[in-house]
């Protein structure tokens, strides 16, 4: 099934963030690695690596990872001190050997924010963007409810302006490249997807409140234009969204003190 | 033995679903609070259902081993989603679409099942684009569609190359609604280890913390399994690296029967394996196929050439040859052995020779490199990260590899189980797809189950259950399956082994892909029979489990998973040697056309094999469901 490659193997050092729990001290330690394939991918490296300590005896590193095509948004490395290593518009899974050369030392940290804690070794609790969504990232719409998909047309540039913020994987790189670690890019990927289709207008003021006060609440820290976020962002969503988040956000503030509200509202139904 | 009653509903086929959903009991508003569900999953199907029986009342509890629901692996589907909408005025129609996938399927799914899901297609899409998904746009504003394999009508709804992705956060978002709203009860890093069943009925489940290790018991008036297929059975694959069969294997084991474990689905267009250490096999997506080429060198002296210097006159469009009619666009099972075939002819490309050219300079002859970066950017980038080659200059290599898996648990027409109170949805129960799917059809049959079956159905039995009566989580069966949970770990840690789990799943891999892949023989299976007991029995004395229990260790659940890889693996090559003819993605040698087709026997295996657990150490029951087909005759699929 494999033929003998003929690609130049190479060595080099993982030098990894190991941390046994939440309240345990963490430390780098170092782990040599040869006969490195170029055609290899990170996380098969650390695969081959955690076999390698297992039969040593020793525990083998924890790191969050599933779909390895870049789509789930599981992993989240930061390599030589960028989240998702050097390359651009990728995620850690779809980082090749090919991207360092022989002799090289490489630092893998988990990603790092005050809103993101570390579980274990490289692997954090990111369940805050969850909440975010939870508190407003839908369109409320009962199963059935729907109307022919057909009687409601979007503009050509508005859906594909909606499907560049909608490929937000959910990873968090956005945060760790962040020297605020502040989630805005995550929060605007999604409320300008919403926000563009027409089917997202009734909420619209709404979500984006209750998303920006639920990313507040849970220790994100604030934007200050260093645009970091974009800059590793594994699907290339760009910081123009955090504008549109701020307008949108400022347009709701400033409705919500003039728009007329129904003495009937949140009243039953007789 | 299993009684196995489909309940499929008399009278005309397109009145079936219809007059059933007119039929079965209902739970009356105030009711329905009453009554707790557990779904396990949160992939298109587990999602779907969590959110949309919140939305009708009932008290939901969502249990996913992924850190959030939005990981599932429902989110790689790249191509698209099939549905009867006739927006292009080309033909469809609901029965057109029953037809092409029950044909697609080599006439071994059940009809009644195949209508219903050609029916909700068009509510499903519907629902999706008022949830916000992106889909695809023409300039007018009205969705686009896209052609895939198996059919002769434009009817797939696609967002870019990430369909899946974006019909999962739409399901995503639905749940988060609902879990904002308190109607879900969401478990993150929860891993179901095993079923309770109560006076024969489902209801409750065995938990495993993975980030603390806590075990955990929970009750619920019925159970919902939506986990998805086993492919990984073949170690390499398209699934997701912690995909697995765990939930649907230990139901098994309870006694839930497994149907059809030898319908899976090799994929023929993936990126070649490059060498040992491979975790993952990625995907290029059917799609490429409507504008791409396939071809391989005439000659078997050209194969190790560099492509662009092999003439025009010395290439050999194989499946536009074969099948002229359908072209490289025929189904996934025909297109992968066609590509088998030319590579064991010694005319595969690349160093390994097992690769054929799919190949896109036509279509950039016609649409220029901007119009085929449009419609497939992203596939042509993931190509680049893991080939280092670019396709728009050289055509790409693709192989076949496993992708979904046909086979699954067995549930009748209200997708419940043989065991009362056990539904399963999606990929891991085995009923729309026969013995092979069509491209695009997958994500059709995730959403159908979770949005528009299981609300319905799952009325009819929770209306036979007494409100409150589901049983307390101190009930003897609880503890017992909480025992049993917690001595495997134990046992798993105490080992005293050498070799790590990923070395098994490496080697169960192999023996699969070898005797019960792409093409299967008596003997080979036979071999297998004889290999997959010895490696379990060699898995539990030489698997080395580090670490501890009480915290996170992914060693401890890999063991777990691979440890029910091996016994299920086991059970496919059964089912693949009895099932003596050539269906779909089972394709046996011994039975087969002159021109190398699929060679069925309605006769005597115009039926579904369901197999049931006997004990460890057993042989299991082979039990049939017989499929009648009272519109469609079972013919011979010709794609020529």
């Amino acid at each position: 099934m494999v033929a003998p490659t003929t690609k130049k193997l190479f060595s080099v050092t993982l030098r990894v963030w190991r941390q046994a729990g939440p309240a345990q001290p963490g430390h780098f330690v170092d782990y040599p690695a040869a006969n490195v394939n170029p055609d290899m991918s990170f996380l098969e490296l650390l695969d081959v690596v955690n076999d390698g300590i297992t039969k040593d005896g020793g525990e083998p590193i924890a790191f969050a990872h599933d779909c390895r095509e870049g789509i789930c948004g599981t992993c989240s490395c930061t390599i030589n001190g960028k989240p998702h290593g050097p390359g651009q518009g990728i995620a850690t899974c779809q980082l090749y050997m090919r991207s360092f050369a022989d002799g090289d030392t490489i630092v893998v940290e988990p990603f790092r924010a005050r809103a993101f804690p570390i579980q274990k070794d490289l692997v954090t609790d990111r369940s805050a963007f969850d909440q975010i969504q939870q508190a407003g990232g839908f369109i409320s719409v009962r199963t059935g409810a729907a109307p022919d998909a057909n009687s409601i047309p979007v503009p050509k540039e508005d859906a594909d302006l909606a499907m560049d913020a909608a490929a937000c994987i959910g990873c968090g790189a956005c945060v760790a490249a962040c020297k605020n670690a502040s989630a805005m890019l995550f929060v605007a990927a999604k409320v300008s997807h919403l926000g563009l289709m027409p089917q997202g207008q009734p909420e619209r003021d709404k979500r984006v409140f209750a998303m920006v006060q639920t990313m507040d609440a849970a220790g994100f820290g604030n934007c200050t234009n260093q645009y970091e976020c974009s800059a590793v962002c594994p699907k290339t969503i760009t910081h123009d969204f955090i504008a549109r988040l701020n307008r949108d956000y400022l347009g709701a503030l400033f409705r919500a003190k003039f728009k007329p509200v129904s003495n009937a509202a949140g009243g039953g139904g007789s | 033995m299993a009684k196995l009653d489909s309940k499929t509903p008399a009278g005309p086929l397109a009145d079936k679903w219809q007059k059933h959903k007119q039929e079965i009991k209902l739970v009356n508003p105030a009711n329905k609070r009453k009554y707790e569900v557990i779904v396990v999953g949160a992939g298109l199907a587990g999602s779907s259902a969590a959110a949309t029986l919140a939305e009708l009342g009932y008290r939901v509890k969502n249990f996913v081993f992924h850190d959030s629901p939005r990981r599932a692996h429902s989110i790689a589907a790249q191509g698209g989603i099939n549905a009867a909408k006739n927006y292009q005025n080309d033909g469809d129609s609901v029965h057109r679409l029953f037809y092409d996938t029950l044909k697609g399927g080599d006439y071994r799914a059940r009809e009644a099942n195949v209508h219903r899901l050609a029916e909700v297609s068009v509510n499903i899409i519907d629902q999706c684009a008022a949830q916000g998904v992106p889909f695809a746009r023409e300039y007018g504003g009205l969705l686009a569609n896209r052609s895939f394999g198996g059919a002769q009508v434009s009817r797939t709804f696609y967002a870019r190359g990430q369909t899946g992705q974006q019909l999962l956060l739409g399901a995503y978002s639905a749940l988060s609604r609902m879990v904002g709203a308190g109607g879900v009860e969401l478990h993150t890093n929860s891993e179901m280890l095993d079923l309770v069943v109560v006076d024969g009925h489902a209801k409750g489940i065995i938990v495993r913390d993975l980030i603390t290790g806590a075990v955990s018991r929970h009750s619920a008036d019925a159970v919902i399994l939506a986990t998805g297929g086993y492919g990984n059975v073949f170690n390499l694959s398209t699934y997701a690296r912690q995909s697995n069969a765990t939930a649907i294997w230990r139901a098994y084991k309870r006694g839930a029967c497994l149907a059809n474990p030898c319908y899976t689905q090799i994929h023929p267009t993936c990126i070649p394996v490059s060498g040992d250490y491979q975790s993952k096999l990625t995907l290029m997506s059917e799609s490429l196929r409507n504008d791409g080429r396939i071809w391989v060198p005439k000659k078997k002296e050209d194969a190790k050439k560099d492509p662009a210097s092999i003439a025009e006159a010395d290439r050999d469009y194989f499946l536009e040859r074969i099948y002229p009619s359908f072209g490289n666009l025929c189904p996934r099972d025909v297109a992968s052995r066609a590509a088998k075939r030319m590579c064991d002819e010694g005319r595969g490309a690349g160093e390994s020779g097992l690769g054929v050219y799919l190949d896109f300079s036509d279509a950039i002859n016609r649409l220029g490199e901007a119009g085929v970066r449009e419609r497939y950017g992203n596939l042509f980038d993931i190509y680049h990260e893991i080939t280092a080659e670019s396709a728009y200059k050289t055509p790409m290599r693709i192989y076949p590899a496993v992708h979904y898996t046909m086979g699954g648990l067995w549930v009748d027409y209200n997708l419940m189980s043989n065991i009362p109170g056990l539904f399963v949805l999606g990929e891991a129960n085995f009923s729309d797809h026969g013995a092979n799917r069509l491209g695009a059809s997958a994500l059709m049959q995730g959403l159908a189950d979770g949005y528009f079956v299981i609300p319905y159905t799952i009325g009819d039995y929770l209306a036979q259950q007494k409100p409150g009566s589901r049983p307390p989580a101190d009930r003897a069966e609880f503890k017992q399956a909480e025992e049993n949970v917690t001595a495997m770990t134990k046992r798993f840690l105490a080992n005293q082994g050498r070799e790590p789990v990923s070395h098994f799943h490496k080697r169960l891999g192999k023996l699969m892909w070898e005797y019960c892949g792409m093409a299967r023989t008596k003997q080979g299976l036979e071999t297998a029979l004889q290999k997959i007991p010895a490696l379990r029995e060699e898995f539990h004395a030489n698997v080395k489990v580090p670490g501890s229990g009480d915290t996170l260790n992914q060693s401890l659940e890999q063991a777990g998973r691979v440890a029910d890889f091996i016994e299920l693996g086991e059970l496919l090559c059964r089912d693949a040697l009895t099932r003596e003819e050539s269906c779909g993605g089972h394709f046996r040698e011994e039975y087969q056309h002159p021109d190398g087709e699929c060679k069925r026997d309605d006769e005597k295996f115009g039926h579904v094999a369901a197999w049931e657990y006997q004990g460890e150490g057993q042989t299991p029951l082979r039990n049939t469901e017989p499929l009648n087909y009272e519109f469609t005759k079972m013919s011979v699929r010709s794609y020529k």
